[in-house]
């Protein structure tokens, strides 16, 4: 069967017979069993997704079908799909089966997608290389030496190596876009409350945001459309209405650009990103956009900030893991204390009792207001002085990532060094921004280099026809 | 900061993990790397500045408080690694 590039491709193929859900999904599946040393899939849902097709195939013929049918899409393991297991790849949450579905899941399902499966990650979300899973590394398909990124790595890589059309993952600081860089998919991740999260294992609340991987924009832009609004399962969802992205695709006019001047001048970003980066500026302006350098003074203290207060979040938010209602349970238990404690130093790994040593200690009683508070004013001013951007430009650009995707094991032995992998998709989580990561070109190594844009919130309409322009006419 | 091995213990307590000498060594290396790296937003001065707490821009977000079972008796025990008929068990904890 030949690769599919969009669902627009596969409706019509659909239409006129030419394919069936059935064949799409077996070649979904061949590409898994191909792909196994890649090790993305945590589970196949093989028998249930072959079954799921013959259905939504008479439904086609009935004309009956959802708005996805013929979708098929994977499911990064923080998401709640009825009857099936879950666990943020930890080993806290073994052998938990989900007992109903989170709000994106039961929408895509309503609309006829297929679930292929549940896909690795960095455990709860925490990690930038997809190296902190409980079940293993996963491996980035443009170079199996390399990391795919985290947190959602694996889902990336299903889009990447066509196990699928498309993912739905999770992005706290940089979880879809950073891996969409290092393997090449588009990564979108909306406005925070844009989608709700009912459904969605918690790691930072204030941050987290499901955030959807593709092959273009066009996809992400339909699957945004059929999973945000309100929701009264989640009081923090947005009620603004959701406008149809995939219908407002056009960009008409010109648009005002400023791109972070150290993205393109610091050492410390990679001299091809640069050069992409810079590509794409002049490109732009030969198009007629206006665009123009910015410095943002507050660059240093994104991540600290950041760090700080997801660290907080997540200490909070992984308390419920006890040994109590579900997962994992120490048997080397006396008393109740010990039950905690065996539980929770024998469940979680190493990065996520770090972060939540570290979130304990920010929100302990004498360190409270130097870091906590501390840091819930600079996002403030964070978010203050990135706003004014918004007053001058109608997009922010700068690269995805400061490298392309790193060898497995190269930073895992300085916890700053991974951290600063974030460092220029942080501030949209930060600020609560939409944010899309467009693959644009490779480095000399044949590593796939991302771009990054960013608009004011609940501006995903004009930030997708935007980058459709770019993914279609300046590649 | 240089955060010393009691405080490292006390912490771990207060999160209930426990962690070998060896480990808890790494943490504290781990965290005063990290702490004065955050040390750095000191640098700004925020005396005038609200501390942001809120992302959603929604406010008091209410619904009709309806009965309805959302969740059964057996789905909410169904993932518990010890239970009884209608119960989570835990170890006893009251003598």
């Amino acid at each position: 069967m030949k690769v599919y590039h969009s669902f627009q491709e596969i409706q019509l193929d659909l239409n006129t017979g030419k394919v069936s859900c059935k064949e799409l999904v077996s070649h979904y599946l061949d590409n898994i069993e191909n792909n196994k040393h890649l090790n993305v899939f945590v589970e196949v849902y093989k028998a249930e997704a072959l079954q799921q097709a013959e259905l939504i195939d008479a439904k086609i013929k009935s004309g009956k079908a959802g708005k996805l049918a013929g979708m098929v899409i994977g499911l990064k393991d923080v998401l709640c799909h009825k009857g099936h297991g879950l666990q943020a790849s930890s080993k806290i949450l073994d052998k938990f089966i989900s007992q109903f579905n989170g709000t994106a899941v039961q929408r895509i399902l309503d609309e006829d997608a297929i679930v292929i499966g549940r896909q690795s990650c960095d455990e709860f979300a925490m990690g930038s290389s997809n190296e902190n899973s409980a079940f293993g590394p996963v491996l980035n398909a443009a170079d199996n030496t390399r990391v795919p990124g985290g947190s959602s790595g694996a889902s990336a890589v299903a889009v990447q190596a066509d196990l699928c059309l498309a993912s739905l993952g999770s992005d706290t600081g940089g979880s879809v876009r950073q891996p969409a860089a290092f393997c090449g998919t588009v990564g979108l991740k909306p406005s925070y409350s844009r989608i709700s999260r009912y459904g969605l294992i918690s790691y930072a609340s204030s941050f987290d945001c499901i955030g959807i991987l593709s092959k273009n924009v066009e996809d992400a832009a339909l699957l945004l459309e059929i999973i945000a609004g309100t929701d009264e399962y989640d009081s923090t969802v947005s009620n603004k209405p959701v406008p149809a992205y995939s219908q407002l695709l056009k960009f008409d006019g010109k648009a005002r650009i400023g791109y972070l001047k150290e993205s393109v001048e610091s050492p410390g970003v990679n001299g091809e990103i640069k050069d992409a980066t810079k590509g794409l500026i002049s490109a732009l302006q030969k198009d007629g956009h206006t665009v123009e350098a910015f410095e943002f003074n507050l660059l240093d203290y994104i991540l600290p900030a950041y760090y700080i207060l997801t660290t907080a979040e997540a200490s909070s938010n992984l308390g419920r893991y006890d040994g109590v209602k579900y997962g994992y349970r120490s048997t080397n238990i006396t008393d109740l204390e010990s039950m905690y404690k065996k539980t929770r130093s024998e469940g979680f790994g190493k990065e996520v009792k770090k972060r939540i040593m570290l979130g304990t200690f920010v929100l302990s009683a004498s360190y409270y207001d130097a870091y906590y508070t501390k840091a819930q004013k600079v996002r403030r001013l964070i978010k203050e002085q990135t706003e004014k951007l918004f007053e001058k430009y109608d997009f922010i650009l700068m690269p995805t990532t400061t490298t392309t995707a790193f060898k497995l094991g190269e930073h895992s032995n300085d916890p700053l060094s991974m951290y600063l992998a974030d460092l220029f998709t942080v501030q949209a989580n930060l600020c609560g921004i939409p944010g899309i990561s467009l693959p644009y070109g490779k480095d000399k190594e044949g590593m796939p280099i991302g771009i990054q844009l960013l608009s004011k919130s609940f501006d995903e309409s004009r930030l997708l026809a935007f980058s459709q322009h770019i993914f279609k006419n300046l590649n | 900061m240089n955060i010393d091995q009691e405080t490292i213990r006390k912490i771990a307590h207060l999160a209930r993990l426990e962690f070998s000498e060896a480990e808890a060594t790494a943490v504290g290396n781990d965290f005063n790397k990290i702490l004065s790296w955050m040390d750095k937003l000191n640098e700004l001065n925020t005396d005038n500045v609200a501390p942001l707490i809120h992302m959603s821009e929604e406010v008091n977000v209410l619904r009709e408080d309806e009965v309805k079972v959302t969740i059964s008796h057996e789905e909410a025990l169904y993932n518990a690694p010890k239970k009884d008929s209608d119960y989570f068990r835990v170890p006893k904890f009251l003598s």
